[in-house]
């Protein structure tokens, strides 16, 4: 099932790269269609500002039918990443019961880019962060505007 | 007490006459109508119902799968009738409404329109669904635009290949076990994919899936099904007790696998004790169970703060590391009123060291009481994982019996019977103890006490008859079928006594029930 994997994958790397999204950085990909290497900025008025963000993006065998599975290599202070060494998130369509075959990995990256101007709190992985983001926001600012400064150069 | 034993007599005679109906020797046919005259004798007023059930006892019956389906047929069929939809929309309906046949009804009557759209059902359903070819159509799913490719959509026009269609649908019910609630695959489509679109679409094997799985659903769905829970077990219970009534009743229903087991919580028969004590009495042993003895040896209470501490060295002056509070660990008394006289604790019969001793006594008092009924909980608990072992042994014994002395196979089985009970015996006592640990105190905690102690006295000689070497065994038959008999009405006096006690709510308990 790969071969047709491997022509959805192919065309949508082709469509991204002619329509770059804002903020987000799709790096060439040297062999293995299968793995993408991205880099999302901070975004402006967010306390990831000036950040920059390694992602990867690692897709299913049987992709499009399982959803990408997309995690921060950079360490990032955030309530739906994994405070862990894998960085790993799992919310909305990145997971299997919402992914349909018919989302693309453009839409994966715009919820990536999109919870860095808003976390969804109400979906955490790390719920400890999302209890400060809620209840004390100027803390968790200064948390993630320290984190951002120290490891998203 | 001797009134008390005349119940008691009266109930073994009418309880021996039951038993042999249930555990019926020759096989389960005994003829219920022989039955019915037999008491009608002693029980006129009882002529026209059907044998007593016991305050202890609920109705229920087992379900084959095919019992499912069969079910679920006759529902869709009824509901299809009334609302003149095909059956394949009635299922639909039914599973989006989870089985609540009146208040789908209710609600389509208002507006067939909103029930339909919202259940993922458009309007115009009744075309069978068949696979088109396109011209100039691309797969919006694997890409492919070759010419007179097999492709499908349903109502919402969100056309896809055949392939990608029939992969999609195979692994949400092979891989994620969906069946009822498998989507359109376009990204926010909500419609459901009916079973004829399955059919046309995927293999025999993932068809034969969906079908096991629409079954699963309607059992989670019902209030009134559950799964047994054994392992490998197809059937299904009803039974019609409902969640809010588990404070007043502990349903134990049998499967026809045999396994026993509460209808309320799935866990095995926790008869007499409720669920929700259950629940507590398993959280509260996980956590403390392993610590509790070292605890109770090792350790005592800060004096003002209740946390526990363990002293490591050899100085009787302690620092409490959480609120620094200051104590000598011989008397419990604040260590400032020691002075310099540190090591020979001589101050025994100060008030503020005496204080701290009593608090310190009723935590260990409350520690201690809950090990005694952990310990026979636990025991009996013990006792029970060796059924399986006693039941083999017991076997092995029916075959000796038979061939020292002489014994026919019918006239062994009583073995097989008074271990039957033995561990069914076991299981309840254990969760005797759950119970009396959160019972509060007062004139009916002692009538329970009775209770539990004959029973368990009856259990622990009846256990003892079974450790006879088999030559023995064969000469105390009689007064093994008696303990029998006789152990199997104390556990039916106990749980009547509790179960009477928890309809009435007569019961208090030291937690929320």
């Amino acid at each position: 099932m790969s071969g047709s994997a491997l022509k959805r994958i192919t065309r949508e790397f082709a469509e991204i790269s002619a329509n770059p999204l804002e903020g987000v950085v799709i790096f060439p990909i040297d062999a293995d269609m299968f793995k993408w290497n991205i880099e999302l900025t901070g975004p402006k008025d967010s306390p990831y500002e000036g950040g920059r963000f390694r992602l990867n993006l690692t897709l299913p065998e049987t992709y499009p039918f399982k959803p990408p599975v997309l995690s921060f290599a950079t360490k990032i202070y955030h309530p739906n990443v994994s405070n862990d060494d894998k960085g790993s998130m799992c919310l909305g369509i990145l997971r299997s019961d919402a992914w349909k075959p018919s989302c693309k990995i453009v839409a994966v990256l715009e919820m990536a880019r999109g919870l860095l101007l808003e976390p969804n709190p109400e979906d955490a992985v790390e719920n400890s962060i999302a209890m400060e983001y809620k209840n004390n926001r100027a803390n968790f600012d200064r948390i993630a505007r320290e984190w951002t400064r120290s490891y998203a150069k | 007490m001797s009134s008390d034993d005349e119940d008691f007599m009266s109930d073994t005679l009418s309880d021996d006459e039951y038993d042999n109906d249930s555990m019926g020797m020759l096989g389960e046919t005994a003829d219920e109508s022989e039955y019915e005259e037999e008491n009608d004798q002693f029980l006129e007023d009882t002529k026209f119902d059907k044998p007593q059930k016991k305050a202890y006892e609920v109705d229920f019956r087992a379900l084959s799968a095919n019992d499912v389906k069969s079910e679920q047929d006759k529902q869709i069929n009824e509901v299809s009738s009334i609302l003149g939809r095909s059956s394949e929309q009635c299922a639909i309906l039914l599973r989006h409404f989870k089985w609540q046949k009146e208040r789908l009804i209710e609600i389509y009557m208002d507006g067939p329109e909103q029930v339909l759209e919202e259940s993922g059902l458009g309007q115009d359903y009744n075309i069978s669904p068949r696979l088109e070819k396109v011209a100039g159509f691309e797969c919006g799913i694997c890409c492919d635009d070759e010419p007179g490719l097999d492709t499908y959509s349903m109502k919402c026009d969100h056309r896809y290949c055949a392939s990608c269609y029939r992969q999609y649908l195979e692994s949400k019910i092979k891989e994620e076990g969906e069946a009822a609630r498998i989507q359109c695959p376009s990204e926010g489509c909500a419609r459901i994919v009916d079973s004829k679109t399955i059919k046309l679409l995927v293999s025999s094997d993932a068809w034969y899936r969906y079908e096991e799985l629409l079954n699963r659903t309607y059992v989670d769905d019902k209030q009134n099904l559950r799964w047994c829970p054994a392992p490998e077990c197809e059937y299904a219970v009803d039974c019609p007790i409902r969640q809010n009534e588990l404070h007043k009743v502990v349903p134990t229903v049998v499967c026809n696998c045999s396994h026993r087991f509460c209808f309320g919580c799935g866990l095995h028969d926790h008869q007499p004790c409720p669920c929700s004590l259950v629940k507590k009495w398993l959280k509260k042993c996980e956590d403390d169970s392993e610590t509790a003895n070292w605890i109770s040896a090792h350790t005592k209470e800060c004096p003002k703060c209740v946390s526990t501490i363990e002293k490591n060295g050899g100085c009787n002056h302690m620092t409490c590391r959480k609120c620094k509070h200051e104590f000598c660990w011989v008397c419990m008394g604040p260590w400032n009123e020691h002075g310099t006289s540190w090591y020979n604790c001589n101050r025994y019969e100060e008030k503020s060291g005496s204080e701290a001793r009593d608090n310190q006594a009723k935590s260990r008092a409350s520690l201690e009481r809950y090990l005694h009924y952990y310990n026979r909980y636990a025991n009996h608990d013990h006792s029970a994982k060796l059924d399986k072992d006693l039941y083999s042994k017991t076997e092995k014994k029916m075959t000796m019996l038979q061939s020292t002395s002489g014994m026919s196979w019918i006239e062994v089985q009583y073995l097989n019977q008074a271990s039957a009970v033995l561990q069914e015996c076991r299981q309840t006592l254990k969760w005797t103890y759950a119970f009396a640990f959160y019972l509060e105190r007062n004139n009916n905690t002692y009538i329970f006490e009775d209770n539990q102690k004959d029973l368990e006295m009856a259990v622990e000689q009846l256990s003892e008859l079974f450790e006879k070497p088999p030559d023995q065994l064969a000469q105390s038959k009689k007064e093994m079928m008696d303990k029998t008999a006789y152990v199997k009405s104390r556990r039916g006096i106990l749980l009547e006594d509790t179960a009477v006690g928890l309809k009435n709510e007569r019961w208090s308990f030291t937690v929320d029930v």
